[in-house]
């Protein structure tokens, strides 16, 4: 099974990233759960939602404690939230934003456990590319494009075919086109840190 | 003492771009220091001199009927420019940005709190301002608050002024609050029953037209075509429908009480004076305050008070007072405006538009001249639009000289 | 169809496919969505003919399925929580006229302290009411209990309430396969009610019953629950030759073929709980779960059956009854009477605290092993009780005990979690 947690604001649509994820997982064919970090935040408050993805039926209905991918829509929860809490130590995170890693400070936040090579960091331009493809800062199904690269968890074109699913005409069409893009990004990175010396 | 965060005050207060939520207080400024209990200038139509620049001052400069702080007149800053003010509802609790209700409340009971001599209890419905306001173990609240259930709010606000009174403590004032919700709909049998009783409760709405707290379904007080979620904008009628809906200032005129009065976050001076002046009576009264929510209506933060004022100046939102049933004064319309302008800029109403061209023409001309109608009416019925040339806010006297409770409204 | 959808939709296009002709009901998280659903199939002319009522109350929406069952309309509503309890008096009211109104509750606590989160105060708290109480473990079960709820109420005109886990069930996004409007209408039959208020047959439905009658009436009522323990097997195998799958029923077992300790719960939580039964069974350990579906009626002898092999039996529980304990292990305990089988009951997940596969298993060893104590408080935080007590004993006036014991906390009730 695997599990992934994603982070950002209300009013960003965490939830429905989580849900356009299930539904590309159950169009590859594929067991997905998602469901939202319950409560009554209003607009702006950090929000979480939760996506489980598996072969067979899923069953559990405890909260994703140990995740094995993160997904960042809001770069300025890195120092507000406990964003790594949990994360396996051979996981990856996807960061929404345009700076480098190494500009982030991640080295103090991610405790020297957590450190070690197996905890990859991707960053992507979300919001830029969704803005540019959209006119619209709304990052999520940006994200998915390149979550779809990062790991392979789920397809390219299951994720287009849960935005086209989700969206209407043109903004589904102008979301797919960002999705790929994030995708085409987001697969040279992976390569390199897949094949980067892991000691 | 609960614990406060130490921010800098709700987004709301800071973006409202009106009167004493702009000045922090203490931060210097022209004024800044002179106190309320100052003499008073004098008050004629166009303002009174400021203190420090000695300039007559127009009420209407800007167009926006809003007026700097330090330009004026002690006596008129707002109970918020005052740095003894008691922050009844403190800065860090988790409105939404430019959240009228948490404006309003704000401006409301620290006027009370004012006119109490912060001798005062306040009861809460469930709703935004009871969640935004009370994540535990934080509060808000820096004054005694108490939260029971969403319907019986009215009742618990008689509960308490009876206990109060048997305990021989009749200085202290209850205030009970509750959004549109909360007092037109599922409070409204307990509202009726502290209205009959006479109950030395001040009881006020929030009135933000929906129930935003469990994400923007529809209640009494939702205009005509407004979008909720229970009254989505698909099929022959999209919205909400015409023809239904409750008046509640009306009816709460309808009980006789001693004193009902509507207001809007656009004039808080006016909010104020009617705290104020609720506060002087004994008995029921019944505050009904307009309060735009950025969530729920799809408006910008930044426009709160932009709408709140366009509800008025449209006519779609009468802000009058009355007393024993009978109308005492009416906030007469300064500039007309068609309704379109107060409609276009708030996504609730966006099916009446062209999405293609949301700047054009109306695509439900019919429903927009509807909408017109009502605003029309309400302002035949409150005589809202007064003499060519009297724009004094809050002067114009009672609109229907016969003294007859008005009519209920299609408006509301 | 196989589609992958939010749990409050599917169980909305499901109700929306039982053509129900009244829906009314007001808002109320984790209902919301249920309810918003609905109104839009409604508006669209998706679902014809109906009449969406929004009112001003749970109170008023209870009322008005009342009024249109009694006028013979098929009606439906939805609530939790605070709105179940705030239209209590025609719930009990509606069972008592045998009105078959179907409502799904959306489990949530019960406040003070208010609380939005999942657990089954509220269908407790109306437990003697007279409704049938089905309990949904998945969201395909949700679909499919409101179904054959609305099949189990006409036929029995009873009012039947479908619950299915607040947030946990509603706003989780699972595969569910949606019923035909084909497949529906050949299992459900069109309204035939037992009363209707009818110009052309005038009867008084609702008259007063003295203490001459009413025992009987109630007795009356209480035939027709035990008639409902017939009717809901009988309904849920007919569901499963009509549909190809099989839900609903009064109880099921799973994996208790030699297990000495069986697990008894209701709910989305069974399905925590059968990962950790298998994970168990994995190492050795003889455990099975019995998840009952009917609440109301109880089925006490299938209960009976079901754990006649066990040593142990616990209980799950997302409510208690204060100042006694459990409130479902009353009644397992009232089925075994006279097997001396002992009964451990563990309150769990109430106001949404999550339920983890860990702290269950833990729990279930201990009681394997005779270790556990027969009422279990799950992850209980003592030291945050032991500092309330301490206040309460060192001081009179101590104030609000929920913003106590949050600030002693440290957190923030409502950040996420
Ligand atoms: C008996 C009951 N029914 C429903 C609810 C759910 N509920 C809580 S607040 C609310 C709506 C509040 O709307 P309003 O009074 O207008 O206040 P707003 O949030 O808009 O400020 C609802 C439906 C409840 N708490 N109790
Ligand atoms: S939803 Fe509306 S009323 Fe509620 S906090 Fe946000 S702006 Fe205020
Ligand atoms: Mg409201």
């Amino acid at each position: 099974m695997f599990q992934v947690r994603i982070h950002g604001r209300g009013g960003q649509g965490v939830v429905t990233a989580a849900e356009l994820l299930s539904v590309a997982a159950f169009f590859d064919g594929r067991w997905s759960q998602a469901f939202p970090s319950f409560g009554s935040e209003r607009t702006g408050a950090p929000i979480v939602g939760f996506c489980r993805i598996s072969d067979g039926e899923i069953r559990t209905r405890e909260p994703v404690s140990t995740p094995d991918a993160l997904i960042v829509q809001d770069p300025t929860l890195l120092h507000q939230v406990d964003l790594f809490s949990g994360l396996r130590d051979d996981g990856f995170v996807l960061l929404n934003t345009s700076r480098p890693v190494e500009e982030l400070g991640l080295g103090a936040l991610t405790s020297p456990r957590r450190d070690g090579p197996g905890i990859r960091v991707i960053t992507l331009p979300a919001t830029e590319l969704a803005i540019a493809h959209t006119g619209r800062p709304t990052p999520n199904a940006v994200l998915l494009g390149g979550f779809a690269a990062a790991g392979g968890v789920v397809s390219l074109d299951a994720v287009a075919g849960a935005i086209e699913q989700r969206f209407a005409g043109p903004v589904a069409r102008a979301n797919i086109a960002a999705a790929t893009e994030a995708f085409r990004s987001v697969s040279a990175r992976w390569k390199e840190l897949d094949h980067a010396p892991t000691d | 003492m609960p614990e406060f965060a130490t921010d800098g005050g709700p987004t709301a207060a800071r973006e409202s771009g009106s009167p004493g939520s702009v000045e922090p207080p203490g931060s210097g400024g022209a004024g800044a220091a002179v106190r309320s209990e100052d003499p008073p200038g004098s008050r004629d139509a166009t303002g009174p001199a400021s203190p420090s620049s000695g300039q007559p001052v127009k009420f209407y400069q800007v167009g926006s009927f809003a007026v700097g702080n330090r330009l004026l007149d002690p006596s008129y800053r707002t109970v918020q420019s005052d740095a003894l003010r008691t922050n009844a509802l403190d800065s860090g609790h988790r409105a939404c940005q430019g959240c009228g209700e948490a404006l309003g409340a704000r401006y409301a009971l620290d006027a009370a709190m004012r006119a109490t001599g912060g001798s005062m209890v306040a009861v809460n419905a469930t709703g935004c301002l009871e969640v935004f306001s009370t994540p535990y173990p934080e509060s808000s609240w820096r004054i005694p608050w108490l939260h029971s259930l969403f319907g019986n709010t009215p009742a618990v606000a008689t509960g308490v002024a009876a206990a109060l009174r048997v305990k021989g403590r009749p200085e202290v004032r209850v205030v009970g609050q509750a959004g549109d919700g909360g007092t037109v709909d599922i409070g409204f049998g307990c509202l009726s029953g502290m209205f009959e009783r006479n109950d030395d409760v001040l009881f006020i709405c929030y009135d933000n037209e929906a129930y935003m707290n469990t994400g923007v379904q529809r209640s009494a007080a939702t205009p005509p075509a407004a979008r909720t979620a229970t009254t989505e904008a698909v099929g022959d009628e999209p919205g909400n429908p015409f023809g239904q809906g409750k008046n509640l200032p009306v009816l709460a005129m309808a009980h006789d009480i001693p004193y009902v009065a509507t207001a809007t976050v656009a004039d808080l001076h006016d909010l104020e004076r009617k705290v104020e002046r609720a506060m002087e009576i004994r008995g029921a009264r019944y505050l009904h305050l307009f309060v735009p929510c950025p969530l729920g209506w799809g408006a910008a933060p930044r426009d709160t008070i932009r709408l709140a004022r366009l509800a008025k100046e449209t006519g779609l939102f009468p802000v009058f007072e009355a007393e024993h049933g009978v109308v005492t004064a009416v906030s007469q319309i300064r500039r007309q405006v068609p309704v379109e302008e107060y409609l276009r800029p708030q996504g609730r109403y966006r099916h009446l538009f062209d999405p293609a061209d949301p700047d054009g023409p109306p695509a439900r001309p019919e429903t927009v001249r509807r909408i017109q109608e009502i605003a029309d009416r309400n302002i035949a019925r409150y005589g809202l639009v007064g003499p060519a040339g009297s724009d004094a806010p809050g002067e114009a006297g009672p609109s229907d000289p016969s003294g007859r409770p008005y009519e209920t409204g299609e408006a509301r | 169809m196989l589609r992958q959808i939010e749990g409050s939709r599917a169980v909305a296009e499901t109700v929306a496919l039982c053509r129900p002709e009244v829906v009314c009901a007001y808002p109320i998280s984790p209902q919301t969505h249920i309810i918003e659903a609905v109104g839009v199939l409604v508006r669209t002319g998706a679902l014809a003919p109906c009449e969406f009522v929004n009112v001003e109350s749970e109170f008023a929406a209870m009322s008005v399925s009342i009024g249109a069952s009694a006028a013979g309309a098929r009606a439906y509503t939805a609530t939790a929580s605070q709105g179940l309890l705030f239209m209590i008096e025609a719930v009990y009211n509606a069972a008592g006229l045998g009105l078959p109104v179907v409502m799904t509750l959306a489990n949530r606590a019960v406040g003070a302290p208010i609380n939005i989160w999942n657990d089954h105060s509220d269908a407790m708290a109306v437990r003697d009411s007279g409704w049938i109480q089905l309990f949904a473990e998945t969201n395909q079960e949700a679909a499919d209990l409101h179904i054959q709820a609305f099949r189990l109420a006409e036929s029995l005109s009873l009012p039947v309430m479908v619950a299915m886990d607040g947030f946990i069930l509603t706003h989780a996004i699972e595969r569910v396969d949606l019923a035909t409007q084909e497949q529906v209408d050949a299992f459900l039959p069109p309204y035939e009610p037992r009363q209707v208020l009818d110009p052309a047959d005038p009867v008084s439905i609702g008259a007063m019953v003295g203490p001459e009658a009413f025992e009987e009436v109630r007795y009356l009522a209480h035939l027709r629950q035990v008639d409902a323990l017939t009717a809901i097997p009988a309904v849920a195998s007919e569901f499963a030759e009509h549909f190809g799958r099989s839900s609903g029923g009064l109880l099921r077992p799973y994996r208790c073929e030699g297990a000495d300790t069986v697990v008894v719960a209701l709910g989305s939580v069974l399905g925590t709980i059968k990962d950790t039964v298998d994970a168990m069974r994995d190492d050795g350990l003889a455990v099975g779960v019995v998840g009952i579906t009917s609440f109301r009626p109880f089925p006490a002898a299938a209960v009976r059956e079901a754990l006649a092999a066990a040593r142990r039996v616990v209980v799950v529980e997302k409510a208690f009854s204060i100042g006694f304990g459990g409130v479902l292990s009353t009644d397992v305990a009232m089925a075994l009477t006279g097997s001396g089988t002992p009964v451990t009951t563990v309150v769990a997940g109430l106001g949404g605290r999550p339920i983890t596969g860990a702290s269950l298993r833990e729990c279930f060893e201990a009681a394997a092993a005779g270790r556990a104590e027969p009422l279990v408080f799950l992850d209980l935080n003592r030291s945050l009780i032991d500092r309330d007590l301490e206040r309460s004993s060192a001081r009179r006036r101590t104030g609000p005990t929920a913003e106590n014991v949050l600030r002693d906390l440290g957190t923030v009730a409502s950040g996420p979690t």
